[in-house]
């Protein structure tokens, strides 16, 4: 998309340095002059949130490893130290793990909102599974961090996920004892998962890269899903517009996450993380972190190892297939009364997981775990694609203007709006 | 906004039917099984948000840890700790003269040889046997190490509590005392007379533990009553420190950095606003 405004040096140095590398044009074309539709709401500053917080983590892990020791013996104590002994240790520590979990509840509300809104719709699809591709490399990382301070839980919990790949048929035994590097969850495995936890953002900072190129190549999506048609009226410039809206999106966020940091920082861990990991004596309940928690009900919910294993990777991968799925030619959930409903009964089945996954698998809650097992997929396989088919959308404004114009009061062109959109199925 | 209006609904949703649904979900208890009861939250002087530890009460919790559970317990931290700001409070010359009581194995000294010689400030607290196989052999199974007993121990707080706790409502959020809270109850919870190991509130009641504390068993010297419920609130601050001596530091600075992020958040909205203001939207 073309800004909303030039870029025009007239600094001498900057002149030389344009001809030579048009890095200060690029950088003012995509975060200055760049066209940002006007009617984005606060669910769009959760990108700038996630951006913040993958900064966050990335200075803090570095930090924590400066004083980390990757190995069997001396993780615990080492993280114990950092706690400790280490200046302003405790904090770093508390940012990090409290961290992990903010980046995860801000990626969740980015993507429900990708879904409500449409987002993933054509011409959106790559940038929609670039996203995809991020959260699984978050999960990733996120599962490796959780290893390193050598835990109960942290040992456990990656026996237990490492060994959902020994259900792989033939050669699932071998793919699991290299993983390991031995025949155990041991020292050479926290060697490799630390390796890979400092690796693996690095990663998620190139793919981020590409997700906020493609941003760019089709500009942002908005909450009346309708395609900008004249940046002057549809648009303003990202700074100083976007640029202060996600600062008070990020203000308001930090005050969530300093309150876990400094008044309820163990909260959303779990209890036995503070035994060192103990290969003879597992834990009562093997629990993972919050954020696996929707998924690994899914896992649990089907007696079948290999069924089961599949069936919580296709949870996942499905995302990327939105696109597709989704048959409706009408992008935002604003115009689609029967979406909205279903949307928020998908909502509801991924806490209700969510919260069946901290259960033990047991009695009724691997039954309910099932039904909402069914709901979520349904939501993918069935409804999405036959409401694209039969439900009645209400009329889509013709503009980002038009619609600006309808909700702050002008009579005419909410006339016009109505008029001009066309009352179609699907 | 329909989007936002309706979250709250969701919420409302999930909250209710979670609620009457998880008590039908869980499966029958095996026979015999006696579920433990929540213990009790307490008023512990370091909660909420200005929460500090009480120097005496840290100090008396040390004399009952000293005289009572270090004959099984390890605690792994070394004896400076006790003289850092936040703690007991102990000074200097007390935190060497405590620690010259212990006796460090050390070594090889030049000629080859270990020796003995009085503890350090830097030195650890000796554990109570050579090995956690030792202990269980001589005590029935191993007494845990307790530097962070007061973190590692839980009981299930269920649904909806667990949503209380994590909200900023004195009193009823900010439930970080979980663990203080247990181990008051276990030393209280030893309500058979005929069976010491029998234990209220440890899962499965069965201890290994038998009975460690009862009224006028360690001498105070400030006056607090020597009572089992006085020892077992002061061994537990006194654990709850051990678990994490850098409590206070991390209340008093969350409260100046959460009195900032609300100014600057209130800045940055106003500043916002006046940046939109000519911008219908
Ligand atoms: C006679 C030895 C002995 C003494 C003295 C003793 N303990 Fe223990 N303690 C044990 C043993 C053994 C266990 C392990 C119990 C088990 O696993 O059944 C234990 C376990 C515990 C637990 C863990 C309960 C759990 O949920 O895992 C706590 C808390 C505890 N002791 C606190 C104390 C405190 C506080 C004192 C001092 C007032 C103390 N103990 C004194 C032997 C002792
Ligand atoms: C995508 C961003 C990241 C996520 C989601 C993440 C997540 C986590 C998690 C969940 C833990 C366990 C915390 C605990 O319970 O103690 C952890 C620990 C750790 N992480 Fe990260 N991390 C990220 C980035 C990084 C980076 C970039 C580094 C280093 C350059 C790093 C270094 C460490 C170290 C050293 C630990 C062990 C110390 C500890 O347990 O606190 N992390 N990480």
């Amino acid at each position: 998309m073309h800004g909303l405004s030039t870029f025009e040096p007239k600094n001498g140095f900057v002149k030389w340095l344009e001809a030579r590398l048009p890095i200060l044009s690029f950088a003012h074309g995509s975060f200055v002059a760049f066209p940002t539709p006007k009617n984005l709401n606060y669910w769009w500053t959760f990108g700038g949130i996630l951006s913040f917080m993958l900064i966050a983590q990335i200075v803090t892990g570095v930090v924590l490893t400066m004083h980390y020791t990757p190995e069997s013996t001396l993780a615990f104590g080492s993280v114990e130290k950092i706690m400790r002994d280490v200046n302003w240790g405790w904090m770093l520590r508390y940012a990090h793990s409290n961290g992990a979990s903010m980046f995860f509840f801000a990626v969740y509300i980015h993507m429900f909102r990708g879904i409500y809104y449409g987002s993933y719709k054509s011409p959106r699809e790559v940038l929609w599974i670039l996203g995809v591709i991020i959260f699984l490399l978050m999960m990733a990382t996120g599962f490796m961090g959780y290893v390193l301070p050598w835990g109960q839980m942290s040992f456990w919990g990656a026996t237990v996920i490492t060994n959902l790949f020994s259900a792989i048929p033939l050669v699932g035994d071998d793919i699991t004892v290299w993983l390991w590097g031995g025949f155990s969850v041991d020292n050479p495995t926290l060697n490799r998962f630390f390796a890979l936890h400092y690796l693996l953002p690095f990663m998620i900072v190139a793919v981020v890269a590409l997700h906020v190129w493609a941003l760019h190549v089709c500009g942002q999506n908005n909450p009346d899903g309708v395609e900008v048609q004249d940046i002057h009226k549809d648009c303003v410039p990202f700074t100083p517009h976007a640029t202060m809206k996600d600062s008070v999106g990020i203000a308001f966020f930090l005050i969530l996450y300093c309150w876990f940091i400094f008044y309820i920082p163990n909260y959303l861990g779990d209890a036995d993380n503070y035994i060192p990991a103990n290969p003879m004596k597992t834990p009562a309940h093997i629990v993972p972190e919050w954020y696996f928690l929707p998924y690994y009900a899914i896992l649990r919910s089907i007696p079948n190892k290999l069924a089961g294993v599949i069936a919580m990777f296709a949870a996942i991968a499905i995302l990327a297939f939105l696109p597709w799925l989704d048959t409706s030619k009408v992008r935002s959930g604003k115009y689609r009364p029967i979406f909205r409903i279903f949307f928020w009964i998908f909502v509801a089945s991924g806490i209700g997981l969510g919260y069946l996954g901290a259960m033990p698998p047991e009695g009724g809650y691997v039954l309910a775990a099932r039904i909402l097992g069914v709901v979520y997929f349904g939501f993918f396989v069935v409804v999405l694609p036959l409401l694209g088919l039969f439900e009645k959308t209400t009329p889509v404004p013709a503009s980002i203007a038009d619609a600006v114009l309808a909700r702050t009061g002008s009579a005419s062109s909410v006339a016009a709006s109505a008029a001009s959109a066309p009352q179609t199925k699907g | 906004m329909a989007f936002t209006r309706k979250i709250g609904f969701v919420a409302a949703a999930v909250f209710a039917a979670v609620a009457i649904a998880s008590p039908v979900l869980r499966a029958e208890e095996p026979p015999g099984f006696a579920e433990a009861p929540s213990p009790e939250r307490q008023n512990w002087s370091f909660s909420g948000f200005f929460g500090t530890f009480d120097k005496p009460q840290l100090q008396r919790g040390f004399k009952v840890y000293k005289e009572v559970c270090s004959n099984c317990h390890e605690l792994r931290i070394p004896f400076r700790t006790l003289g850092q700001p936040g703690g007991p409070g102990f000074s200097e010359d007390q935190v060497k003269a405590l620690a010259a009581t212990y006796t460090i194995h050390d070594g090889p000294n030049l000629a080859g040889d270990m020796f003995d010689r009085p503890g350090r400030a830097s030195d650890y607290f000796p554990p109570p046997f050579p090995n956690p196989e030792a202990a269980a052999a001589a005590l029935g199974a191993v007494p845990p190490e307790m530097s962070l007993i007061a973190k590692s121990i839980k009981f299930e707080r269920g649904f909806p509590n667990f949503v209380f706790d994590a909200l900023p409502i004195p009193g009823l959020g900010i439930y970080q005392e979980v663990g203080p809270d247990l181990i008051y109850a276990i030393l209280h919870g030893y309500t058979k007379e005929d069976d010491p190991n029998w234990n209220l509130y440890f899962p499965g009641h069965k201890i290994a533990m038998a009975k460690p504390l009862a009224d006028g068993q360690v001498d105070y010297t400030d006056g607090a009553p020597t009572t089992l419920s006085q020892y077992s609130k002061d061994v537990a601050a006194f654990l709850a420190w051990a678990a994490e001596p850098t409590l206070e530091v991390r209340k008093r600075v969350g409260l100046r950095v959460m009195l900032f992020l609300f100014l600057l958040a209130g800045l940055v909205y106003f500043a916002k606003k006046r940046v939109w203001s000519d911008v219908a939207h």
